[in-house]
């Protein structure tokens, strides 16, 4: 174990599957001699050389899209895309190719290739720059969607990535990228998808959060505890596709209250989805209707005071435990 | 747009035997008669979208023969049934893919008709929003440069996907990284029913070439000898590591848009005409006779086998069974 920062673990990932598989290579605007925009792939040129980790032109649909020839043609490529924001313009790629082509060659042709890209709000980059779209990419059929929240997560989650056969969607959180945390250092250490983290266990409301969405439910679990006695549980989805409805029914069905807390926009999230499932699975056990904190259904504004005020807080997620207690 | 001046070069001054010569003249004349069977069936409604690549056969067969089948990838648009054939695709399998049967060996029936893809021909399926399987053709070549595979992609799209921005993408990134890829603009004058001038503001596509600081070619794509030529002279060089290349073949749609569109609201007939005077396929039979490299019989008995193998193919393929609806639910995700 080693302590070290969320950024650092996502570098160490990439480190060992470019040590571990010669067909494993970066991609991506700004990742070379710049170190990637969020500084993960500082170091990486040195070692690896421009061939390995190869800058690419601005052009987001060209990156996913030799992305996806790439491993078609045998390659195991990781893409970065400096934020989530600019893979509206790659969607196509990503939608009607890499997520597509496995389907409608009837199993012939796979695209295994790891798109990272940051993501969420709360760093003052206002309204296009703050999407938070990991439920849209979960919408898609053919996609992975990771959504780590700490260091060993992302170290766990972005080398099992790696080693998929499918595109991997990969999301980090632009305000986690600073966070420590103690990562397991074996080379062999991976975290599978679909397997949900319960962070904290409780017994009186399941918190259910997902990426940068996670901490805000842990502090509201800490002040529910210690102002009002009221003990959460707190789980983290990790991965939205494939998703651990099973980790989430089962705390559900002992604490019969649900809060999902997540920054995208309310109106058709994927916390909706979440709680739709819920439902469908356990509403004999449910004592209030499942409630969503999510963020306000505008573009983020970039003063602070109004980004705060568009975001979802701890605050938000302790009033609405105290409205269905 | 006017037809372009047919070369007067005689066939003898070319170097192909008359082995190829004759592969030439049955892909052409296979591709056609395919065509032309899909499109009865579709107006005797038994096949429900066809979408044809009528006038385009002797650019198309020139381009996959200057290819090395089994080695080289394409990256096929879906007029492509003749590079298709080239590339190994038998009438029955052309068939089954436009009755969407179970035994398609492309997509068995997933994929619209005419999106062909099998990975053991080295053929790639596509997504039906024009130009994008041009960025794939661009990480082909990427990933066979990195593992120092001397493959050469040959990436098609018509004109009117020239205008998309997966166009200038894949350009500009094979351009920069210096990649094996042939970019094969099928210019057949129109785009659905634009007119090549409201999609192309240079008068060739392949000036466009010189933006990109590649070399460029515009050749008579009615002549499959010209540019099997063009091609072939591009194949090498980009398998010697002087890719990309942007070759434009003029030709002609020589029919409408696909089976549910009707061409007469915009196209005037006389230029429609004046195109189907210089019939690629009519072309190369009078040359290849007049040239008397074939007599006619020879020409005739290739024309009558052809004839029978699509009969034959249409019969069997509307035969063959449909999927079962169990089979919609596989393959979204490969098993890792």
């Amino acid at each position: 174990m080693a302590e070290m920062r969320y950024r650092e673990a996502l570098r160490e990932a990439l480190r060992e599957e470019l040590i571990r598989d010669d067909r494993v290579f970066l991609m991506g605007e700004d990742i070379g001699a710049y170190g990637g925009s969020y500084a993960v792939t500082t170091g990486l040129l040195e070692e690896f050389g421009p061939e390995r980790v190869r800058d690419t032109p601005i052009a987001e649909s060209g990156i996913i899209g030799a992305g996806i020839g790439a491993a078609m043609g045998g390659m195991r490529p990781m893409v970065e895309l400096m934020t989530i924001n600019f893979s509206f313009l790659a969607l196509d790629q990503i939608v009607n190719s890499a997520a597509k082509l496995y389907y409608m060659s009837h199993g012939q042709i796979n695209v295994p290739m790891v798109v990272r890209m940051a993501s969420g709000g709360g760093s003052q980059l206002a309204a296009t720059h703050s999407h938070s779209l990991e439920g849209m990419y979960a919408h898609f059929p053919g996609l992975k969607v990771v959504c780590p929240s700490n260091p060993a997560d992302a170290k766990g989650l972005l080398k099992r990535a790696f080693r998929d056969e499918n595109t991997v969607i990969f999301i980090e959180h632009t305000s986690l990228y600073g966070i420590k945390g103690e990562v397991p250092d074996d080379p062999d250490f991976i975290i599978e998808f679909g397997k949900a983290n319960v962070v904290r266990e409780g017994t009186d409301v399941t918190l259910i959060g997902y990426s940068g969405s996670v901490w805000q439910a842990s502090r509201a679990a800490t002040m529910l505890e210690e102002q009002e006695g009221i003990s959460a549980e707190v789980i983290d989805l990790r991965t939205l596709s494939p998703l651990d409805i099973e980790t989430v029914i089962r705390s559900v069905k002992k604490t019969n209250r649900a809060v999902i807390v997540e920054d995208d926009w309310k109106f058709g999230g994927f916390g909706g989805e979440l709680s739709a499932q819920i439902m469908e699975r356990a509403f004999d056990w449910l004592d209030a209707p499942v409630a969503r904190v999510s963020g306000k259904d505008v573009p983020l504004p970039y003063n602070r005071n109004l980004e705060f005020a568009a975001l979802p807080s701890e605050e938000d997620v302790v009033e609405a435990v105290l409205a269905m207690l | 747009m006017g037809a372009p001046a047919p070369t007067e070069q005689p066939l003898s001054a070319y170097q192909l035997s008359e082995q190829s010569l004759e592969r030439m003249y049955s892909y052409m004349l296979l591709a056609r008669r395919l065509n032309e069977r899909m499109m009865l069936l579709n107006r005797q409604g038994t096949a429900p979208f066809v979408i044809a690549g009528a006038g385009q056969e002797a650019a198309q067969v020139g381009a996959a023969m200057a290819l090395q089948v089994g080695v080289d990838y394409l990256a096929p648009y879906y007029r492509d049934l003749a590079m298709n054939l080239v590339f190994g695709m038998t009438a029955r399998e052309a068939m089954l893919n436009l009755f969407a049967k179970r035994d398609d060996p492309n997509s068995h029936g997933r994929q619209m008709p005419s999106h062909w893809g099998l990975r053991e021909r080295h053929v790639v399926t596509q997504s039906s929003v024009v130009a994008t399987q041009l960025l794939h053709a661009t990480g082909i070549a990427l990933a066979a440069k990195m593992r120092q595979d001397p493959v050469v992609v040959m990436a098609c799209c018509g004109e009117g996907s020239t205008s998309r921005g997966d166009f200038h993408e894949a350009l500009n990134f094979a351009a920069i990284h210096h990649l094996p890829v042939i970019f094969f603009v099928e210019n057949n004058g129109y785009a659905i029913s634009e007119r090549v001038e409201k999609e192309v503001p240079t008068e060739h596509v392949a000036d466009r070439a010189r933006g990109y600081g590649i070399e460029g070619a515009t050749v008579d794509g009615m002549d499959a000898v010209v540019v099997y030529q063009t091609v072939r002279q591009a194949v090498d060089q980009a398998r010697r590591g002087r890719g990309p290349f942007l070759i434009e073949a003029k030709c002609y749609r020589l029919w409408a848009h696909s089976s549910d569109d009707d061409d007469s609201r915009y196209r005037p007939r006389e230029e429609l005409a004046e195109w189907a005077a210089r019939d690629p396929i009519k072309l190369f039979r009078e040359r290849v006779q007049n040239d008397g490299i074939f007599p006619a019989e020879d020409l005739d008995r290739i024309e009558a086998q052809i004839d029978e193998e699509v009969r034959d193919a249409a019969q069997w393929a509307m035969a063959q069974p449909d999927p079962e609806p169990a089979d919609a639910l596989g393959f979204v995700y490969k098993e890792s």
